[in-house]
């Protein structure tokens, strides 16, 4: 009758997840928007993140009957220093009582604060994808069917007879016997030499010989009854299964920083980048991403470099294009990698290139490539767009869109993305 | 198993009278066998004191499942709401930030009586929570007459476990849109779903059950009834003045309207009664806090200072304790801006010691103003006082002038039409009835929430409902208003007006809301 302790500590975690999805839920709308908002101002590096959501205090208040103020009020309160019965006080500033005991003040000692939360990573990641999905994925090679690979970690004290680690079993055993006998085998010791002693010894009456070989056998059998090998001496190899990546992907983001390709235009270039790097780090457990900048010629550069270094100089677009295979075929065998390429352009060319880029994005690039994507950043259609626009039409995986201004990225970004079907 | 206490136990000598030795171990980090062992040296305590509870159940819970339990408003089951998930956001925020600790305890009002103990809690720290809630507490709430009289300990949580099933069975049935607009609405009514003074029945899943789908049905009917068969009796009446109904004022908003209105679905009343039943449950603790607080704060210093007494406690223990002791019962002085609240704990604890103080050494201010009780047995005298009063009466009754002083009490009054508040009394000799009467009523939940009541239901016409609003001292509606009054008008189906009537009777100001599309 007394007491029960119950530990329900590994029980119901996260009780509350229901109600908190409910909640998120009802505020979807702020959140969104708050999502949308974290996305055009962060970083590449910061966009891995959870958010602060900021929902006005009225919109998720409880309204519930209550005193307003004004009327006739009385307070009892402790700590009076100096007043006596009859002084007038000035009425403290922000109306009410102050807070004097009519359960008016908000408990939290927010006041009319907005109420600020928290999405984590992942919902908040969950929210700015919602309702998008890779085009073409392979099933297979996504996280839903992970490969495991079992390794070894280190031993344990138990586990399946065929991973006995035999040394180490007799290992145990041996520092067990050693342990355990120890002592009586000293005592045997000293009873033997005694006993040998005592036979040298003519003067020795028989029974003292005859006690100690008592003594000396009984030490005997409780050293002969310490297990040669006991349950606790065996270890187990232990092998722990580890998922294994089986989806890469690797992005390439293709930018034009010539001379034309202003702070604004990088910027909202940038952002499109950041929405796809993000959608490729959900999907694939390993995301790489190569930047490759040009202007008449390309580089491979840092992420720092593509966006901050000012270039001047013409366009040649089939420069990038051309890294862009070699580094494919160099690091990113397109049987192991998911590949996908974006490309940010103001849209100026070099006349005679824009249809060699055509060619060489149908022939060498889009057969290795599981989505390409391009996103012009300034209005006008020169050759690079025409030519481009030609091949959507040929190419299912290959889409082509107009930025003007960075409001316009997060409608473009979902509309690439389209879940397949609902178009 | 425990051979200090059992030593107390067996060889009968007065344990003070001898030098403390023999402590029960005190390292910091708990141990089950040693909350075991503590929990049994403060059980035989509170027996010696004759403390009568529910059977004790211990649960050692994460800090994450606290604030679960916080935001279910401390209940191990409750019904999804969007609201409790707000709860949990705004707990767990502060806690990540390091703002606020966690209660160290949670204590559910049932049978047998639940207490958490949070697993980060110290060694000593749990045996204080055991004294606090499963002694202080649970004899609380088995003693005192508003929870004997208004909740069954024995099938809450059963009540809850049907509450839950139910509205997750109205979700999938019925959308959890639909399910959530209507438990809005009745949360915005929750503290106006409650019945002041009748005994409501007794809750038990098994019988609300079997109960439900006869009394949705016969409760439809007669609301049908009502709306078909009324107009008849009216023309009857009719020589005798318009009819009213309902005949008299009806103070429960959320009955009213779960007996009455016309369009409910069947489902949305029974959510209407689950809401008021949580609401009546909660409807002692609302109104016994600085008792309830008090009792169970005055029970762990009392507990564990005995203990400490008998040798059973090291001094280590002690002044952890009662460094987390002071904390809880630490009054803030005034601070700049205004006034403080009273501290239930520190206003609990201080009145339960000075009762105690006046039964066993009254001075003659005392006897003359507690005649009764100066010089009685102090557990007995105790022992009335937690079993008989709420927060309200408690105060009014044993609020003596030794404490007022201490407390150097004064009351303010601040009335709109003044330019200035005026202190209306001090701790001095004029003042203490004033004082003690003007706090009391502080603790009225009357007086604490507005007073509106079902006025009339416009039968013959719009079937619109009108609530009154008596306004007490004339405080006006706070800025709510009109947001609640949408939620009625969404539980009632109709028009819904509310009047403000001031002192005199007449109507100060009304409030409409409109039909729900």
């Amino acid at each position: 009758m007394l007491q029960q302790i119950i530990d329900r500590r590994l029980s119901g975690k996260n009780k509350s997840i229901g109600n908190r999805e409910r909640f998120l839920k009802r505020y979807r709308g702020q959140i969104r928007e708050a999502v949308r908002r974290a996305v055009s101002g962060r970083d590449i590096r910061d966009i891995n993140q959870g958010e602060n959501v900021t929902v006005p205090k009225r919109d998720v208040g409880e309204p519930v009957f209550s005193h307003g103020s004004g009327g006739t009020r009385e307070y009892v309160v402790p700590g009076n220093q100096d007043f006596t019965r009859g002084d007038r006080i000035a009425r403290p500033q922000g109306g009410g009582g102050g807070g004097s005991g009519e359960g008016e003040a908000s408990p939290d000692g927010e006041g009319e604060d907005d109420f600020v939360f928290t999405l984590s990573r992942e919902e908040f990641m969950q929210y700015f994808f919602e309702d998008l999905a890779l085009p073409h994925l392979i099933k297979t090679q996504l996280a839903e069917t992970p490969e495991w690979k079992s390794r070894r970690a280190g031993f344990t004290g138990d586990g399946t007879p065929n991973n006995i680690h035999v040394v180490r079993s007799m290992r145990g055993a041996l520092g067990r016997r050693i342990a355990l006998g120890g002592e009586r085998r000293r005592q045997l010791r000293e009873l033997e030499a005694r006993l040998a002693e005592a036979r040298k010894n003519p003067n020795t009456l028989p029974n003292e010989i005859a006690a100690l070989e008592e003594q000396i056998e009984v030490l005997k059998r409780r050293l002969s009854t310490i297990p040669y090998l006991d349950p606790i001496d065996l270890r187990y190899r232990n092998r722990v299964r580890v998922p294994l990546p089986t989806s890469k992907a690797v992005m390439f983001c293709v930018m034009d920083v010539s001379g034309s390709m202003n702070e604004a235009r990088k910027d909202i270039a940038k952002r499109f980048f950041i929405l796809l790097y993000l959608f490729l780090t959900r999907h694939y457990e390993r995301t790489d991403i190569v930047f490759i900048r040009h202007h008449t010629q390309a580089d491979e550069v840092n992420e720092h470099d593509f966006f901050h270094s000012v270039e001047t100089g013409g366009t040649v677009v089939s420069s990038a294009l051309a890294l862009m295979v070699d580094i494919i075929k160099e690091r990113y065998p397109s049987g192991e990698w998911n590949i996908y390429g974006a490309q940010a352009s103001d849209g100026d060319n070099w006349g005679q290139d824009s249809l060699k880029c055509r060619e060489m994005l149908h022939n060498d690039i889009l057969p290795l490539l599981r989505y390409f994507a391009y996103v012009q950043v300034a209005d006008g259609e020169q050759s690079l767009w025409s030519e481009y626009a030609a091949l959507a039409e040929q190419v299912e995986h290959f889409a082509m869109r107009k930025i003007e201004s960075p409001a316009d990225i997060y409608p473009v970004f979902r509309d690439l993305f389209k879940k397949e079907g609902t178009t | 198993m425990n051979a200090a206490a059992e030593a107390i136990a067996n060889n009968g000598v007065r344990a003070s009278d001898r030098p403390p030795h023999n402590p029960l171990p005190c390292p910091s980090d708990w141990t089950f066998e040693l909350i075991n062992t503590y929990h049994e040296a403060i059980d035989k305590t509170a027996r010696r004191y004759k403390l009568d509870t529910y059977a004790n159940q211990l649960e050692i819970i994460t800090a994450e499942q606290m604030m679960d339990a916080y935001a279910s408003v401390g209940m191990p089951v409750l019904y999804r709401h969007w609201s409790y998930g707000k709860q949990f956001i705004s707990t767990e925020k502060s806690y990540r930030r390091g703002q606020m600790g966690l209660a160290y305890e949670i204590v559910i009002n049932s049978d047998p009586c639940i207490s958490y103990l949070m697993e980060e809690n110290t060694l000593p720290m749990q045996a204080l929570v055991i004294a606090h809630a499963a002694y202080g507490h649970n004899s609380f709430f088995k003693g005192n007459y508003l929870f004997r009289m208004w909740t069954d300990a024995s099938s809450i949580i059963d009540y809850l476990v049907y509450a839950k099933n139910y509205i997750a069975e109205c979700e999938e049935r019925h959308g959890v849109e639909a399910v959530e607009a209507t438990l809005d609405s009745c949360h915005a009514l929750m503290n106006h779903g409650v019945d002041r003074y009748r005994r409501p029945q007794k809750l038990s899943m098994v019988r609300e059950q079997a109960m439900r789908a006869e009394r949705e049905a016969y409760m439809q009917r007669q609301i049908n009834d009502l709306w078909r068969t009324l107009p008849r009796q009216a023309s009857k009446k009719a020589e005798g003045g318009p009819m009213r109904f309902p005949e008299e004022p009806q103070e429960n908003i959320l009955y009213f309207i779960e007996k009455n209105a016309p369009l409910l679905e069947p489902w949305q009343r029974e959510v209407v009664r689950i809401v008021r039943k949580v609401a009546q449950y909660f409807y002692p603790q609302r109104q016994t806090q600085v008792m309830n607080e008090g009792w169970a704060t005055f029970w762990h210093y009392t507990l564990l200072n005995t203990m400490y007494d008998d040798g059973l406690l090291t001094d280590g223990f002690m002044v952890e304790f009662l460094q987390s002791h002071t904390n809880v019962v630490f009054q803030p002085p005034p601070g700049q801006g205004g006034f403080r609240a009273f501290n239930p704990y520190a206003l609990g604890f201080a009145m339960y010691s000075d009762i105690r103080r006046i039964c066993e050494s009254p001075t003659d201010e005392d006897r003359a103003w507690f005649p009764d009780i100066a010089g009685s047995d102090w557990q007995k005298t105790l022992d009335y006082a937690m079993r008989n009063f709420k927060d309200e009466s408690f105060v009014g009754q044993f609020l003596s002038p030794t404490l007022m002083r201490r407390f150097r009490l004064f009351s303010v009054m601040d009335d709109e039409s003044e330019s200035e508040m005026e202190v209306s009394a001090i701790h001095d000799d004029s003042g203490y009835r004033h004082l003690r009467e003007a706090l009391a009523r502080q603790y009225d939940l009357n007086h604490r929430e507005p007073n509106i009541q079902v006025y009339s239901v416009d039968i013959r016409g719009d079937r619109s409902l009108t609530l009154r609003h008596t306004r007490d001292n004339n405080r006006p509606l706070g800025e709510s208003t009109a947001e609640v009054l949408k939620h009625v008008a969404r539980l009632w189906g109709f028009r819904v007006v509310l009047e403000s009537v001031d002192g005199s009777g007449s109507v100060v100001r009304q409030w409409v809301a409109p039909p729900p599309e």
